[in-house]
Order: C-alpha cells, then sequence, then structure tokens
C-alpha cells in the first residue's frame, strides 16, 4: 500500500492556509445533499457533528453511552494548550509546535503538528464565545498554568474539569443542531461495523445496545471520533466503555493501524487495590510540584512510612534526574517507580506503589496553603483508598492513560480507506511516541471544529460519489456478518466469564507489553494472546439474548476484538527496535538506562495492514521527514 | 464482608419488576460499590443467570452515567459523592443493602436499574446552549470577565446531568438539573442575548418532559454529588420571572 500522506508542498507555516485556499469547496446549496455519519461524540466527534451540521450536511451521530454528554472526553482534568501567549513569555505558534514535536520523541508528522498549534488559538476562542467558564483573573481575563514538557504557561482550565467544561461545550453545541433537526442522535448504539461499496465507506452498521436490533446507515462519508484503546490492558485510567471495537473493524476493512505500540503510561494513579480492581483512577500530575517520590532504601522494608528514618529514605527520581526532580517527564517517571518496585522496594499491598508524600510541603507552606492547592484531590484520594493523606504519604503507581497510535491518516484525517475519516485520540496524527499534557482536549477539537469540516467538502467535491444505499448487496452482508458474530458469541456457552479474559489478556498485555519490554517478553505475549483468543471463542459464557439491553453481550464483543488488537500492538512493539517516548524497549538504552532511540532505522510510521484472518498483518512504512526540526536527544537529567 | 442486596430487577420497560434478594460473601472493603455488583455479577454469569444491569462507565465521578438509589439515597447518601466513589468501607458486614433505579416517571426503567434519562438531553436541546457557530468568534480576551461571576457560572456549570436530583426529589422535579444550565448561561455575558428565549424553551420542554414541580424541599442539593447549591433554583425563578414579565415564551 502506498501511504501518500498528502502533506501540501510550501513552508511550513504556510502549508495550511494555502491546502485551504486549494481544496475544493461544496457550495452552501449542495451541502444539504451530503450524508456525514459521526461515531462517538466525545471532543472530536461532538465538535465535528456540530460543526458539519452548521455548514449545511445532513448529519447522523452515534455513541453508545446513554447521552453524548457522558463520553470520556469529560474525565481530562488539568487543561488544553493553546499558543494565545496571553501571558507575554515567549510562546508563540512555533514553539507549541517545537515542543510537541520534541515531547512526542521525534515521532510525529511535522505539517500535522504545525497546524494543530495554528488552530489551537481559534479553539479558545471559539469555547469563550459558547460560554465554557474558564478559570479567569481579577482583571477579568484569562488564567493560564503551566504544564509537563513546556517552559512557557500556556494552559486554559476549568478548575480540575477542563475536560467537562470543554465537552459540555461541544455537547450544547451539538444539541443546538439536534434540536434544530439538522443532526440526528443515536444515543445507546454502538456501530459494529463499516460498509465499504466499490473501495469507498459508504456507511455502517449499528447495533442498538437496548432492543438489539442491527440497522443499516449509509452515507457519503464516515467519521469515527472514538478515542483510544487503552482498554486492552484491562485496568486503565479509561472509562469502563472505552473499546477499539470502530477502528479495529474499520481496520479489518482496509483502514490500516498505526503506531499501536506507543501506549502513554501516566506516573501518579491510585494503586491497584486487589483482583476485585475494575478501573485505575488518575491523581493530576500537578501533585508532583510540591509531593516528593520516594521508596525505602532496603528491599522488603515493611515498616510504616513514618518509622522510615529519612537516611533510610531514597527520593529516587531527585537522584536521578536531579535537575527535573519530582517533574520528569510522565515516560521517565513511571519507568523509574517500575524499577524500584521490580527490586522489592515498593510499598502498600503487593509492593506495588510508591510514597508521593506532601510532608516537607505541609512543613514549609503549612496545611492550609497544601489543602487549598491540592484539596480537590486530596479528598478524592480519600474517598478511594479511604487514608488520610496530609498524615501518611499518598501511593502511587503507573497507569494506562493515553494511546497515541490509531487508524492511520492523511494530512486530511482521512485513513487508507476512502471515505472513512477519523479523528481525535482514535487517529495516530499528532503526538508521536509520546503526548506531552493538556494537548489531548486541543487535538480532539482541533480536529472536530477546525480541520475535518474543511477537509471532508474536499473529499465530497473532488470524489465522483455514487448516492450511497442501504439497499446494496454489501450492507446486506456486513448485517448478516454481525448477526453471525452476535449468534455465535451467545451460542458457546463456555465456561469463563468475558471479564476473566479480559483481565487475563489485560495483565498479559500490561506484565509483557507494558512499561517496559524485551523481545522474549513480547514473543511470549505473541504466544499467550492467541492461544487465549482460541479459548475466548471456545470456552467463553455469554448470558441472556440478543433482544434485550444486554451489558455481557456488549462486552464480549469489544473483549473479541481487543483479544485481536492486542496481538497487533505487542507485533509492533516487537518490530520497533529502539526505545522512544511511551515505547521503552529493555534491549535498546543507554548505559544510564535513559530510552535509546534510533533515527536512522526507526524514524518511520509504522502501519500495519490486515491481510485475513490468522494472517500476518503487512507492515506499512511512511517515513517521517524532519524540515524544520533538528532530531535531537530529549534529556532531563 | 456478607451482605445481602435486595435489587430491583426488571426484564424491561414494559414488564412490571420486583426485589429480589441476593447473598452476597468476600466483599473487601476496598472495593467500590460498582465493584461489589461486579462480584455479583460475575458469580451470576457464572451460575448461568443475567447479571443486573447497571449503567456505569467513567467510574471516577465525573460522566454522571451510575445512578443507583442505595439504601433509598440517590447514590448513597454520603455528602458529595456518586455511586461509583462510594466504597464498601462505609458499610458494615452483616449489611442489608436496597439497591433500586432512579424513580421519576420521565426517566422510564429501561432493565434492572438501567433508566432512560434522555429528558434531561432534550431539555438542553431546548435552549440549553449559545448559538454560535464554528469559527468568526471574537478573540477570548476581548471579552472580560470578573471572576466571580466566572466561578459562580462554574460552580452551577460543574452538573454531571446524572439526574440524582430528581431521584431525591418527591415531586420528581427537574428544576435543580434545568437551574445549573440556566445560572451557568444566564450569569456569562456570553449568554445574555438569549436569555430569556433560553429559560423559557427549558422550562417548557422541563414541563412536557413529566417532571415535577419544585416545593423547594431541598433533598435536590442534599443528594447532588457535585454540591449545586439550591440558590440556583431561585435564580431559575427569577429569570423565569422575568422572562413572563417581558412576555417571552
Amino acid at each position: 500500500m502506498n501511504l501518500d500522506s498528502k502533506i501540501p508542498a510550501g513552508p511550513l507555516a504556510a502549508k495550511w492556509d494555502k491546502h485551504k485556499f486549494d481544496m475544493k469547496l461544496v457550495n452552501p446549496a449542495n451541502k444539504r445533499k451530503f450524508d456525514v455519519i459521526v461515531v462517538g461524540s466525545g471532543l472530536a466527534g461532538a465538535s465535528a457533528a456540530a460543526t458539519m451540521a452548521e455548514l449545511g450536511y445532513r448529519v447522523k451521530c452515534f455513541c453508545f453511552q446513554d447521552s453524548p454528554r457522558r463520553a470520556h472526553s469529560i474525565a481530562a482534568q488539568g487543561g488544553i494548550n493553546a499558543a494565545k501567549s496571553y501571558q507575554n513569555d515567549g510562546d508563540s505558534v512555533y514553539r507549541l509546535f517545537y515542543d510537541t514535536i520534541k515531547g512526542g520523541d521525534f515521532r510525529a508528522r511535522e505539517a500535522n503538528v504545525y497546524r494543530l498549534a495554528q488552530v489551537s488559538v481559534n479553539i479558545i476562542d471559539q469555547c469563550v464565545a459558547q460560554g465554557v467558564p474558564f478559570a479567569r483573573e481579577y482583571g477579568g481575563l484569562l488564567s493560564n498554568r503551566s504544564f509537563g514538557g513546556a517552559q512557557v504557561s500556556r494552559t486554559f482550565y476549568a478548575r480540575g474539569q477542563t475536560g467537562q467544561q470543554l465537552l459540555l461545550g461541544a455537547y450544547q453545541a451539538l444539541s443546538r443542531q439536534i434540536g434544530h433537526g439538522a443532526v440526528k442522535m443515536f444515543p445507546r448504539t454502538e456501530m459494529v461495523d463499516v460498509v465499504v461499496i466499490d473501495g469507498l465507506a459508504k456507511g455502517i452498521v449499528a447495533r442498538d445496545l437496548v432492543t438489539g436490533e442491527l440497522s443499516t446507515h449509509a452515507a457519503d462519508a464516515v467519521v469515527l471520533a472514538t478515542g483510544g484503546y487503552g482498554n486492552v490492558f484491562f485496568l486503565s485510567t479509561n472509562a469502563k466503555g472505552c473499546n477499539v471495537t470502530a477502528t479495529w473493524r474499520a481496520y479489518k476493512k482496509g483502514a490500516v493501524f498505526a503506531n499501536p505500540c506507543y501506549t502513554q503510561i501516566h506516573p501518579t494513579c491510585i494503586p491497584v487495590s486487589g483482583d476485585h480492581q475494575s478501573k485505575l483512577t488518575l491523581m493530576s500530575e500537578s501533585l508532583r510540584n510540591d509531593g516528593r517520590v520516594w521508596v525505602p532504601k532496603q528491599k522488603g522494608d515493611k515498616r510504616s512510612s513514618d518509622q522510615v528514618p529519612e537516611a533510610d529514605r531514597d527520593y529516587f527520581l531527585e537522584r536521578k534526574y536531579p535537575s527535573f526532580g519530582n517533574l520528569a517527564p510522565r515516560d521517565i517517571s513511571s519507568r523509574a517507580a517500575k524499577e524500584v518496585c521490580d527490586e522489592g522496594r515498593g510499598v502498600g499491598p503487593g509492593g506495588l506503589g510508591v510514597y508521593l508524600d506532601f510532608a516537607d510541603a505541609i512543613k514549609r507552606l503549612g496545611e492550609d496553603t497544601v489543602r487549598e492547592r491540592y484539596g480537590n484531590l486530596f479528598d478524592m484520594y480519600e474517598k478511594i483508598t479511604g487514608e488520610n493523606a496530609y498524615r501518611a504519604p499518598m501511593r502511587i503507581y503507573p497507569a494506562v492513560h493515553y494511546t497515541m497510535g490509531g487508524s492511520w491518516v492523511d494530512y486530511n484525517l482521512m485513513s487508507s480507506l476512502p471515505g472513512m475519516f477519523v479523528i481525535g485520540e482514535a487517529n495516530f496524527s499528532d503526538h508521536g511516541a509520546n503526548r506531552l499534557g493538556a494537548s489531548a482536549l486541543m487535538q480532539g477539537l482541533a480536529d472536530g471544529y477546525f480541520i475535518l469540516p474543511y477537509t471532508i467538502g474536499n473529499y465530497f467535491a473532488s470524489t465522483k460519489q455514487s448516492k450511497p444505499n442501504v439497499n446494496h448487496p454489501e450492507f446486506k452482508k456486513a448485517l448478516e456478518s454481525a448477526q453471525a458474530m452476535t449468534k455465535k458469541l451467545l451460542s458457546i456457552q463456555g465456561k469463563r466469564t468475558v471479564t476473566s479474559f479480559h483481565r487475563e489478556l489485560g495483565k498479559v498485555m500490561w506484565e509483557k507489553c507494558g512499561m517496559a519490554r524485551t523481545a522474549q517478553s513480547l514473543q511470549e505475549a505473541l504466544k499467550r494472546i492467541p492461544e487465549l483468543r482460541e479459548e475466548f471463542w471456545q470456552n467463553v459464557k455469554v448470558t441472556g439474548e440478543n433482544n434485550s439491553l444486554n451489558q455481557d453481550l456488549e462486552a464480549a464483543g469489544r473483549v473479541a476484538d481487543f483479544l485481536e488488537f492486542g496481538e497487533l500492538l505487542c507485533r509492533d512493539a516487537l518490530m520497533r527496535e529502539e526505545s522512544c517516548g511511551g515505547h521503552f524497549r529493555v534491549e535498546h538504552q543507554h548505559p544510564d538506562g535513559e530510552a535509546k532511540r534510533d533515527d536512522d532505522n526507526f524514524a518511520f510510521v509504522g502501519a500495519w495492514e490486515y491481510q485475513g484472518p490468522d494472517k500476518t498483518p503487512l507492515l506499512n512504512k511512511e517515513p517521517l521527514v524532519y524540515d524544520e526540526v533538528h532530531m535531537s536527544t530529549r534529556s532531563y537529567k | 464482608m456478607n451482605l445481602t442486596l435486595k435489587v430491583w430487577r426488571q426484564q424491561d420497560a414494559q414488564q412490571p419488576g420486583r426485589m429480589v434478594d441476593y447473598p452476597v460473601a468476600g466483599i473487601i472493603p476496598d472495593m467500590s460499590f460498582l465493584e461489589m455488583l461486579d462480584v455479583v455479577n460475575e458469580g451470576l454469569i457464572a451460575k448461568g443467570e443475567e447479571p443486573i444491569a447497571f449503567d456505569s462507565d467513567c467510574r471516577e465521578g465525573i460522566c454522571g452515567t451510575c445512578s443507583l438509589v442505595i439504601n433509598g439515597r440517590a447514590h448513597g447518601g454520603q455528602k458529595g459523592t456518586t455511586a461509583c466513589q462510594l466504597h464498601m468501607r462505609h458499610f458494615q458486614d452483616g449489611d442489608t443493602i436496597t439497591v433500586e433505579p432512579w424513580r421519576a416517571r420521565a426517566f422510564p426503567v429501561l432493565r434492572d436499574l438501567v433508566t432512560d434519562r434522555g429528558a434531561f438531553d432534550r431539555i438542553i436541546q431546548a435552549g440549553g446552549f449559545v448559538s454560535v457557530n464554528t469559527g468568526g468568534t471574537p478573540d477570548a480576551n476581548a471579552l472580560p470577565i470578573a471572576k466571580v461571576d466566572s466561578d459562580l457560572a462554574m460552580d452551577a456549570a460543574a452538573c454531571i446531568g446524572c439526574g440524582a436530583c430528581v431521584a431525591a426529589c418527591k415531586n420528581a422535579s427537574a428544576m435543580l438539573f434545568v437551574a445549573a444550565k440556566v445560572s451557568h448561561l444566564s450569569l456569562l455575558p456570553q449568554g445574555q442575548v438569549e436569555r430569556e428565549r433560553r429559560v423559557s424553551a427549558m422550562v417548557a420542554q422541563m414541563d412536557a418532559e413529566g417532571f415535577g414541580n419544585c416545593t423547594v424541599t431541598g433533598s435536590c442539593e442534599a443528594a447532588c454529588p457535585k454540591e449545586i447549591s439550591l440558590n440556583f433554583i431561585a435564580r431559575l425563578n427569577r429569570e423565569y420571572g422575568v422572562a413572563l414579565l417581558k412576555g417571552v415564551n
């Protein structure tokens, strides 16, 4: 397959403006002749659906939640980056672009990232106009905070609920269009397949999660805004419902999947408390501004934290990274925590935790100041663990948080399956091998408000379109295959629950393909996952029927996809014989334990092409060419 | 911990439901309430019975999906806490716990503990927004907003739309939900242009959905996991009154 990124010619800073002018337009009267399907209603999906409806397209939007307002974008805490330079501190579009490229460990596309930085500015204007209550200074202007990986203050926020407020802004814009009849909304409806006619995406098959009914929907273009695949690890900070089904089933219909091994592990999450654990909860990274991370020096030291004298403590981040200390970037901090736990020096039940200690901060600033800064986080910690972090240190451990990989898309956000666009976390395009804090919200809204609505028009205007029709045999075929899968799942009636398979898969993924990966561990995973998948299809027990609300059946379909996808993730991790960003191969490190990137051999996007069931997928490479920036080594010592 | 659960089971919206007893063993105090239900469901599936259907998603108290009435209290009655953030350490070994869905005519039960809260979406669709299209908006700092107003708007905007206010209200009134959105937007300059039209349309839709009237008992505020203040209902009444006086409806 020839992966043409379609990056416009010309100087970096002028590409997007020139491209906007070069793209063909659909005249306003003709827009209402085009149907667009949007799957997903998070920041990317809701903003895209609303904006396209405003332009005049006929939009159908689908989400599996009971309301579009509940998509997992809502859980983002920290903020959204934008190159507004309101703080007069030297920020610029170019600096945001550079920080993002560097933060991504030089594995993202220059032109996409530059465009992201450019439109970041418009996002803030748009959200304020919608009434998003961003934090403000007493003078009435917007407030900013700084975030990891940046030396300027460019993060806009709404308390610790920025994702919620941005999503509600997009949800309200979407609701307005639903009210006008310009968007038809399908809540509690899950996409189960994409329909391809003559090589073009022309619609979807969807399942009504209340009645179990399958329906077909034809459209001139399909947009996937279905989020990331972090739940392949079972335990992650993602919502319970997050899944890979849409992009995975599209992959099987020709949309190649890029860089699945780039997964972000967030260092400050509440540790696992037992085998019953259903998800993990993130504690904002801002805690590391005042908390000190440590473990006992001696392995197997079972004393409670207050009994360990200063001399017996190892403040390992301060020791290893003296210039960044406790504020070392996410990937580096996570790995360091794993190392000390692997050495047997972890704390808490199971030894999988490190202390985040505020005793010094309380001594220095007083408890009231600490409460003012982090009170809500201390409360949340107490809700979950029952422990008071003003008295004893918090225990934290890294957890899967975000996935940089996703469906491959070109500069126009179109996948390798023409007519299918992929936006937000579901695509691979902007974060390279590691995402910086406060950039996920920026990318979701950039794609949905300001990029896709332009590029989709160009696709309509420049492609000879035959009007899609649900009576086409391809729709019937896709419908029948979806029916067959449901029937199969319900007919196995084996001995193991869906969740037990998902948990086991997650354990394999975390242990063999988590924070540190080796060729051997990956080969073990590549052996175990197909066995587990085989067992799933022989021995899974799915209760209930198809024609009613059946959460067990919903989960079964998603886990079936994770059992295939997990293998691709490991395959990609095995192929990438280097360490970069969220992907750390133990074989490839500097003598001091830092990641060793290999730009000579691995400066490419690895995009996997489906070859059929049980066939090894084909690797396609899109070379990454850097015209503007010099590929340097990240150092935080 | 060993517990007895009394859970509302209902096949679908058409058929009548009933409370069913489930003895539960081996619960750990560190489990969340929903993880306890996960354990119960794993046991039911293993026995070939259908698991208890309940809604949840983020499990960190922000998406507003989970919706359980626990021992007669929406979200279990712990201050400022959603059911997903409620942990078993707040219960005693040997407890009997009742678990029911939101009870309100406007929120029909779809199955077991799952209800249809589409009425909330339709209220927002009626007017809970600022009518701006994407693009062409002025620079964000061109519109200074007093911090006190912005902070108060944020207090209201923190609503997660879970519906606990409706479930807790003896009249199944949606006033706190509507008040939160009306207040959020009417406190900000961006919301002024459509101020009267918005409140009028949202209240009309609220009434059309079959929610009850507000008798200001304050049970909504007590049950709200985001602790949205009853003061916003006073604000909603004022906004609505002004709209009426101006003849907007």
